[in-house]
């Protein structure tokens, strides 16, 4: 044994006069958890310069603009003003911020003011879209009968106060349940059918869906008026367009539900094989539920597509300005058909009725893509605050249960382990 | 014991002597429910399957009839008159391609800046509306697109359809014979229902679908990489250009291709606004152009059986046009750095 005489050099922490101190991420409670995605920091700040400088080139734009449009070139129309303008307020903005920049921070900033326009257009533009078609089609759909009423009373020349469009409604709302009757279980099932049996067949399933997502709208319906009504020779009706949007929506709802089924975590698939249980079981109490969100998601999306798609119902479904219950005889209408076939013609009142359909079908839409967006928009197995609380208080009652249960199989002359009760109660919870 | 027994157990010890350990050859015994279920669900797969390939076999032989009637002259033919024998898809696909080209050039930029300006620029409160705002357009039916096309664009674009060809009408595509920009009483009304216009209003349908695919790739762009550009000193833009742009490159392209694949099928906005002529239209202001989708629309009433499976010959170029575009950009985006993970 050999001791070695040398002093081992001090540790730089030993020192005289250092502070030592070792944290560990997470043990003294401020640090964040090492797990937790990280948060991005927001960068966009805005200075005072920045806001003087697009204010000042915005009014030497308009100014600039106005002063051309009166005295230099004979240009016309709000839109080319604004095109002008546009073009100004950029060109006026880069002197401004050359003035005490480089020309990478005039690069940066021009970026910017176009990032923002372009957006702002697009936007712009969404809202004329909506304000345009609610305010022409207000001229009708403010007038109660346009809700309860059908057609077949009002003439073209008659005044907005006789004639409704609840024939269109109900033609799309019994169009689209029977589409939703035939899609949704069947694409539910074939998209299980992918993402549960990985297998080459499944493949090819996938890579066909996946291609007649490309079919265009109107080669459904021209599919449908060529078999069902030419081929077989029924009438146009309100069926046949139902026939013609599931082809549309079918293959939408079954890529998207896919994809959301492959999202489920394989640990979740794995803990309930392991616990014994079938494979059937496994996709209804864990898979399912698991997904339920992206699934209505989905769903709901499809329905958006096929409410709103005119062309298939064009060819398939026939005109008409009465009632019609039966989709299995006679003509039926559609609100985007009806609304197509009204603006066509020359008369503003049936135009504006075809606007009040829009408007009605717009706001439809919207209401699904809301709803969409409520149940939606969640990861597989992210749960409301409602649903938080009602996994707590399942788990509590779980705990409890547990804790009351009698010390089980000591010796085979113990009474059986009340296991029937704690099989429903977990049938409950899942 | 018996001979074959002791065989295997003396070849157990002595592992040198040729037969490696193979895996257990583990067999699973299915309970009825699962049985059911297997066969439920390959039964649903098999039927839309069969449906699927129903629908595309059919437009295939109906199609093929009208292609084999035509010959070659199908492609290179631009009248429209399959009971006189004289029919071809030139004007028709021409007119198609170039709505579509022309959509995709107006909303690109579109689709790129309100991409950036989500993901980027805008306030952080302000994000999860403005995704469900973009998402939302992207759901608006097209027919309402189509209306607004007809009795609000139309109106607005003609002044700046009219200087383009004034200013600009030395480019062949830009210029307009009929139009003398001399003659102050020339009329306006030879912009009006052109390609153009029908790409602008396909244009707004196509850019919010482009615009949220590229925000959900340009929002995956690693924070590292991100704050390591500006680390080093770069600007905001030049972080945008050096990382979120590279990284998103595949979903930039895939998402134009599949919104390209949605402009080449749209049939009731440009229905709505196009007056449809059968001629190949280089001049994309002037008056009149076709597409495939609205030629059907056009013709299915009166048409006769062959004329029919001419359509369905129209609609299956249109199909495969439309099915390569979106596989080409599945692919894009799968095989791209930000396309991986999804």
């Amino acid at each position: 044994m050999t001791i070695t005489d040398t002093p081992r050099p001090q540790r730089r922490a030993q020192r005289p006069g250092r502070i030592t101190r070792t944290s560990v991420p997470g043990r003294d409670g401020r640090s964040s958890h090492p797990t937790r995605p990280e948060t991005r920091r927001n960068l966009a700040r805005i200075r005072r310069d920045d806001v003087l400088r697009v204010v000042g080139a915005a009014a030497a734009a308009v100014a600039g603009t106005a002063w051309l449009f009166a005295q230099v070139f004979p240009f016309e129309g709000p839109l080319t003003f604004v095109v002008i303008a546009y073009l100004l307020f950029v060109g006026f903005f880069v002197v401004l911020i050359s003035f005490d920049d480089n020309r990478v921070t005039v690069t940066d900033r021009v970026a910017a003011v176009v990032m923002h326009s372009l957006a702002a257009v697009l936007i712009l533009a969404l809202a004329v879209v909506v304000v345009f078609t609610l305010g022409r089609g207000s001229e009708a759909f403010l007038n109660w009968n346009f809700w309860v009423q059908d057609l077949s009373l009002a003439g073209p020349l008659d005044p907005m106060t006789v004639g409704g469009m609840a024939h269109a409604a109900i033609g799309t709302l019994i169009m689209i349940s029977i589409s939703l009757a035939i899609s949704i279980p069947l694409g539910l099932l074939c998209a299980v059918f992918l993402a549960e049996f990985p297998s080459p067949f499944a493949r090819l399933v996938r890579t066909v869906v996946e291609a007649m997502t490309a079919l265009p709208s109107i080669v459904c319906g021209l599919f449908i008026y060529a078999t069902y009504i030419l081929l077989f020779g029924f009438d146009k009706s309100g069926f046949a367009a139902s026939l013609a949007i599931t082809i549309m929506v079918l293959p939408i709802i079954i890529r998207s539900a896919d994809v959301v089924l492959r999202l489920v975590p394989s640990t979740l698939k794995e803990a309930s094989l392991a616990l014994g249980t079938s494979q059937w079981r496994t996709i209804w109490h864990v898979v399912l539920p698991t997904s339920k969100s992206g699934l209505m998601t989905a769903i709901i999306l499809g329905t958006a597509r096929g409410i709103g798609e005119t062309a298939p119902v064009l060819l398939t479904a026939g005109y008409t300005t009465y009632y019609n219950l039966n989709p299995f005889t006679g003509p039926m209408v559609s609100l985007p058909f009806a609304t197509f076939t009204l603006v066509k013609s020359p008369e503003p009142s049936q135009i504006a009725r075809g606007f009040g359909a829009a408007a009605v079908l717009m706001v439809l839409v919207f209401v699904l893509f809301l709803v969409a967006r409520i149940i939606g928009g969640k990861g597989a197995g992210v749960l409301s605050p409602g649903g938080q609380a009602r996994a707590r208080a399942a788990s509590l009652r779980d705990a409890e249960r547990f804790a009351h249960r009698d010390p089980v199989i000591t010796g085979p002359n113990d009474s059986p382990a009340p296991s029937p009760p704690a099989l429903n109660d977990r049938k409950g919870t899942l | 014991m018996t001979g074959s027994n002791t065989r295997e157990a003396f070849r157990a010890t002595d592992g040198s002597s040729g037969q490696e350990d193979s895996p257990r050859q583990l067999t699973t015994v299915r309970g009825a429910s699962d049985s059911v279920f297997r066969v439920a669900a390959h039964g649903g797969g098999v039927v839309v399957l069969l449906s699927m390939t129903l629908v595309g076999l059919f437009l295939a032989v109906r199609g093929a009839e009208a292609i084999a009637a035509a010959g070659p002259s199908f492609l290179t033919e631009q009248d429209w008159e399959p009971n006189s024998g004289r029919f071809g898809i030139a004007a028709v696909l021409f007119g198609t391609v170039v709505i579509a080209l022309i959509a995709i050039f107006v909303a690109l930029p579109l689709a790129v800046g309100t991409a950036t300006y989500i993901s980027e620029y805008a306030p952080l409160g302000l994000r999860p509306l403005l995704v469900g705002i973009v998402d939302l357009m992207a759901a608006i039916p097209s027919v309402v697109y189509g209306l607004w096309g007809m009795f609000w664009l139309e109106g607005a674009i003609l002044p700046v359809a009219q200087w383009i060809s004034t200013y600009f009408g030395w480019i062949p595509v830009f210029n307009v014979p009929n139009f003398n920009p001399g003659d102050p009483l020339a009329t306006p009304t030879v912009f009006t229902a052109s390609a153009f216009l029908a790409g602008l209003v396909v244009a707004m349908m196509v850019a919010p679908v482009a615009a949220s695919i590229m925000r959900e790739v340009f929002a995956q762009a690693p924070i590292g990489e991100r704050e390591g550009a500006l680390a080093l000193g770069s600007t905001k833009w030049g972080m945008i250009r050096s990382v979120v742009y590279p990284f998103g490159l595949g979903g930039m392209i895939g998402g134009a291709m599949l919104g390209l694949g949605r402009a080449l099928g749209e049939t009731i906005a440009v229905y709505l606004v196009i007056s449809p002529v059968f001629v190949i239209q280089p001049n994309i202001l002037q008056t009149g152009s076709n597409s495939i989708s609205s030629l059907i629309a056009l013709r299915y009433g009166e048409a006769s059986p062959f004329e029919l499976s001419a359509l369905m010959a129209a609609g299956l170029v249109l199909f495969l046009i439309t099915m390569l575009v979106n596989f080409g950009a599945g692919i894009i985006i799968q095989r791209s750095r930000s396309g991986a993970a999804s």
